[in-house]
């Protein structure tokens, strides 16, 4: 895959949730194998950008949009799109974890079962695979067959990326991933995601602006549905070039 | 002053209250008192599990009714379960605003349609449809378990959909974020997440097919006998005593309180299981 190729590109997107505007004429370019943090204060629209992404906002009554969002090249609001197919390209974890009411393993394995993989030793291969990848294996190589709410808050969010990573997704989108979460986890959270973004290109709405400096690549901030700025992390925060990127990072509001 | 006035007042309503649960104590305490001396006498198993009912020679088994009483109600929930189910279903997840606003109170009216009506109308027209189509006297096992269906579908269906639509939002996003589809999302996330909420409306309305009186009396045919087809007429618990109770007495009386008796504990047990299903979530 070549590198910084852009493999999400949004432009001139206008989103309503009925008359109220959530997200102005917004464009960006999000590079594969990349850390993208979305950040900035509640109700700017952020959450609403990255639903965009994978269509869940298709099922809030009264949504609508206007402009384009390319994946690799493709239009995603074409009619011709599979959206369930869409939505295991691009993969999404939430701020709340949602285990589903199965088990540790079931959870992770209804994604290949679904795209037909039958064999038990595949299903538990990628299990095992994606369990590791989200650094979870550990703790739960024992207790497979247990119910996923028996799970910690923490360990339930790795199981949500992990669930995720088994659909071999190709974009991971993440709401706030860590905003119930302890310290402990959290690190353990963006411990594996700065290794997964070799293989995935990944969007994260981080919960402060403390963690979107320590995992980003690229960084982008959005206040009131605007995106005010957008460009390489360590630029974004040290030296923003909007005087309201600059008000947020330096905590004089938000 | 004033707080002897908010003393009394708490008092009143205390009053009030014990009132409902005094008549509850009041009416196992009379049934009990009633009905339990002839299943002494007669012995609580050739009561059960007698299989004649004749009481002017002073035989009072009840087998034939309870048999009658259980396939009446296991016929209306074969019926009324799934039906009622894939009613919530639709009406939680796929009817659009406007026509679930006019299929709610449409089914909470069929809720409150008497049941004298319900069992008049099959009467007219299940029982001749049966009649014509299946063979047999039309009043039969069949023609009661469609009326009871239709009876606890109410129950069936609010509680059932209350429960679907209490689940948090994150079920199904997550589940449709996963790449499932609709319909991948409601039986495989949606539905096990509200088993117990369902299973208890199950149990209710079944409690409530139990329960069932008149609606039943007029379709039933109301023979006392084991029937070998749902096309049989059979006579349930609670028919039993709606269609002797008026001449009955000494004996007779109390044997049709004891089936009272058997009556109440049935249903007790369903409702403590759908209770404790419910509060188990």
């Amino acid at each position: 895959m070549v590198q910084n190729a852009s493999k999400i590109s949004v432009s001139g997107l206008n989103f309503y949730y009925q008359k109220k505007q959530a997200i102005f004429d917004l464009n960006l370019k999000i590079h594969a194998n990349s850390i993208l943090s979305v950040f900035g204060p509640a109700n700017s629209g952020i959450t609403t950008l990255l639903r965009s992404f994978n269509r869940l906002c298709d099922l809030t009554p009264g949504a609508h949009m206007e402009g384009q969002i390319l994946l690799d090249g493709k239009n995603i609001y074409a009619p011709d799109i599979i959206v369930t197919e869409l939505r295991r390209k691009v993969g999404m974890v939430f701020d709340v974890p949602t285990p589903l009411p199965m088990s540790i393993f079931d959870n992770i394995a209804y994604g290949p079962r679904l795209s037909g993989m039958k064999s038990k030793k595949l299903l538990f291969q990628s299990v095992e695979e994606a369990l590791k990848m989200a650094a979870l294996w550990e703790d739960v190589k024992d207790r497979l067959s247990m119910p996923a709410a028996s799970l910690s808050g923490g360990q339930q969010q790795r199981l949500c990326i992990a669930r995720v990573l088994a659909l071999k997704p190709e974009v991971i989108l993440l709401d706030r991933p860590c905003s119930g979460l302890d310290p402990i986890s959290t690190a353990k959270i963006e411990e594996s995601l700065s290794h997964l973004k070799e293989k995935f290109t990944i969007v994260i709405a981080p919960h402060n602006v403390q963690q979107a400096g320590r995992i980003s690549d690229r960084a982008a901030f959005m206040l009131m549905g605007h995106l005010i700025e957008e460009g390489p992390a360590r630029a974004v925060f040290a030296n923003p070039q909007d005087q309201r990127t600059n008000d947020y990072i330096t905590g004089r509001f938000g | 002053m004033k707080k002897f006035k908010e003393k009394l007042s708490g008092r009143i309503f205390f009053i009030f209250a014990l009132s409902s649960i005094s008549v509850l104590a009041l009416i196992t305490v009379f049934i009990i008192v009633k009905g339990a001396p002839i299943i002494a006498k007669v012995g609580f198993f050739n009561f059960v599990f007698g299989m004649k009912w004749s009481p002017s020679q002073g035989e009072f088994g009840i087998f034939p009714m309870i048999i009658g009483s259980v396939s009446v109600t296991l016929g209306a929930a074969a019926l009324g379960v799934p039906i009622g189910i894939c009613c919530s279903i639709f009406l939680a997840e796929f009817a659009p605003a406007k026509m679930r606003e006019f299929f709610r109170p449409a089914i909470q009216l069929l809720a409150g349609i008497p049941s004298v009506v319900y069992g008049f109308w099959g009467l007219l027209f299940i029982v001749p449809f049966i009649r014509n189509f299946f063979g047999g006297p039309g009043l039969s096992i069949l023609a009661g378990a469609i009326i009871l269906a239709i009876m606890t579908l109410p129950t069936i269906i609010s509680i059932s959909e209350v429960s679907l639509l209490a689940l948090p939002r994150q079920y199904k996003e997550g589940a449709l974020a996963l790449g499932l589809n609709h319909w991948q999302t409601i039986w495989s996330v949606l539905l096990p997440a509200a088993k117990s909420g369902i299973v208890a409306a199950v149990i209710l309305g079944i409690g409530r097919a139990v329960g069932e009186t008149m609606a039943v009396i007029m379709v039933l045919g109301n023979a006392v006998a084991v029937p070998l087809s749902i096309l049989d007429p059979v006579r349930t618990l609670t028919t039993n005593i709606g269609i002797e109770m008026g001449y009955a007495s000494g004996e007779h009386q109390q044997a049709l309180f004891a089936t009272g008796i058997v009556l109440f504990v049935i249903i007790m047990l369903l409702n403590s299981f759908a209770q404790y299903i419910t509060r188990k979530r």
